[in-house]
């Protein structure tokens, strides 16, 4: 009796397994965890329900911001700010067709209308606001406010006033995950405006930068030239400005030149995006929604190069 | 709280066992602090205010680890952490791994950090912040299409700095809800 009560410790003291075996379940829960959300589907589905469950906190985290924004409106003149805010969400939208004009004035001066004017499709879109940004500031993602019910889909592409931020990647019922086109994966078909050159521009995974990864030393590009969306693959429609070219470094060593760009729309300016519904013969996706972007940015770029 | 900063080592051992067995907190109360924890870290700021912002979620874990294990513990910091993974579209198990670290260094040093003052546990929560941060970053790192620049850390050093606070804070929360009860 006394040395079994020796060796066990009294109730009173047993708080479970020690810290240490604890803290090894959990962190070979967590890698198991990592190692299944890149390869699996079922953790996308784990994700979908926490996802559900906590957009009514993050509408509400949101609140405040929202409120702010009211309060503002009422300080002001009333009816004025509200014809601004119209005209705002006016010229947005119009832009659109700016840049599908601007497209189609540089292809006339190209002579590439006869080769057949890129169809013209009616172009439906929704506003959308910024609901977070991730926590730390070099997370590639943002999270918009209109999910599924509102006809957001997988593979829609987000613009701003001046040009292309991203694709929507993950869907929830109210709310929507965007990867930018910042990302590091993340590529988009791109065409040179200057001479129609075409190729793919990609995320450089840091603040505000683009590569062209694979064009060769000897490719017509200058410093300054603008890239805007080719169209070729049918995600992005033709003629939205992607970026810049900020930066041309040559190394004789490589085959490649290694090309900066900076994106043209205020990827992490803004509070308010359109998101362009029914602007894809919406792709048949894969059960992954995340790989469905690169790969069909690789086939373009076999058309492309 | 505030006895057990100004006063002499014996008081302070008397108040401390005196809260460890009368005043055992709520665990409603915990889960409240943790989803208020969430919806601060919700809120969408701006660039120097997103740099500089503590992540309140693993502060209020180690407040509660090192002041109540029994209430907290670390399945809790594991599903705050998915949470969280969620809420930063990172990948499932990035934050968990993190909350989980830095719960073990709480869980074993929670006798020892409860006999300083706020202000003296400040470097110790700093290091547990940090090593936290660190495992995220080492992670992403792993992961690819993650590459956080230096001041990435600040938030950590906010996040020690606000520390005493922070305390101060969650402690008056919770002798507020207590008192009724004892009475």
């Amino acid at each position: 009796m006394l040395r079994g009560y020796m060796h066990t410790p009294p109730q009173f003291f047993k708080v479970g397994p020690s810290p240490l075996t604890r803290m090894f379940f959990f962190v070979l829960l967590s890698v198991f965890i990592m190692i299944a959300d890149s390869r699996s589907d079922f953790i996308a589905e784990a994700r979908r329900v926490i996802g559900v469950a906590i957009s009514p906190l993050q509408k509400l985290a949101y609140l405040p911001f929202s409120l702010q924004e009211k309060v503002d409106q009422y300080i002001s003149d009333f009816k004025l700010i509200e014809e601004i805010d119209h005209l705002r969400r006016e010229y947005l939208t119009s832009r659109h067709d700016f840049f599908r004009l601007q497209a189609l004035a540089s292809e006339n001066e190209h002579l590439r209308a006869l080769l057949g004017a890129a169809r013209q499709t009616e172009i439906q879109t929704v506003l959308a606001e910024i609901l977070y940004t991730p926590r730390d500031p070099f997370s590639r993602k943002i999270t918009l406010g209109k999910g599924s019910s509102n006809g957001v889909k997988p593979g829609q592409v987000v613009i701003d006033d001046l040009g292309v931020i991203g694709q929507v990647t993950r869907v929830f019922p109210w709310t929507s995950e965007v990867t930018l086109i910042t990302d590091k994966n993340h590529m988009v078909p791109v065409q040179i405006d200057r001479n129609g050159l075409r190729t793919v521009i990609s995320g450089a995974g840091k603040n505000s930068e683009l590569e062209l990864r694979f064009l060769s030393i000897n490719t017509d590009i200058r410093e300054g030239d603008l890239l805007a969306t080719s169209g070729i693959g049918g995600v992005y429609p033709p003629g939205l400005p992607v970026g810049r070219v900020a930066h041309i470094e040559y190394d004789r060593s490589h085959k490649f030149a290694r090309i900066i760009c900076v994106p043209v729309a205020g990827v992490d300016r803004h509070r308010q995006v359109l998101v362009l519904i029914g602007s894809v013969p919406t792709p048949e996706i894969s059960d992954n929604p995340e790989s469905y972007a690169p790969q069909k940015n690789r086939q373009t770029k076999n058309h492309g190069t | 709280m505030r006895p057990r900063k100004t006063g002499k080592p014996r008081i302070t051992e008397h108040d401390y066992v005196a809260q460890e067995f009368s005043l055992p907190a709520r665990r409603s109360l915990v889960y409240l602090n943790l989803i208020m924890a969430v919806l601060v870290n919700l809120m969408p700021f701006d660039k120097v205010i997103l740099v500089l912002r503590p992540d309140f979620v693993a502060l209020t874990l180690l407040y509660w680890n090192i002041h109540q294990p029994q209430q907290a513990g670390m399945g809790i910091a594991f599903l705050c952490g998915l949470v969280m993974d969620v809420v930063d579209t990172s990948i499932m198990g990035q934050h968990a791994i993190a909350y989980c670290l830095m719960t073990f260094f709480a869980l074993i040093l929670h006798r020892r950090l409860r006999l300083f003052s706020a202000f003296r546990q400040i470097p110790a929560v700093l290091w547990i912040l940090l090593l936290g941060q660190a495992m995220i970053f080492l992670t992403g790192i792993l992961a690819g299409t993650y590459i956080p620049e230096w001041y990435f850390f600040l938030g950590s050093v906010t996040g020690a700095l606000c520390w005493p606070l922070f305390v101060f804070l969650l402690g008056s929360f919770r002798k507020q809800r207590i008192e009724p009860d004892e009475i």
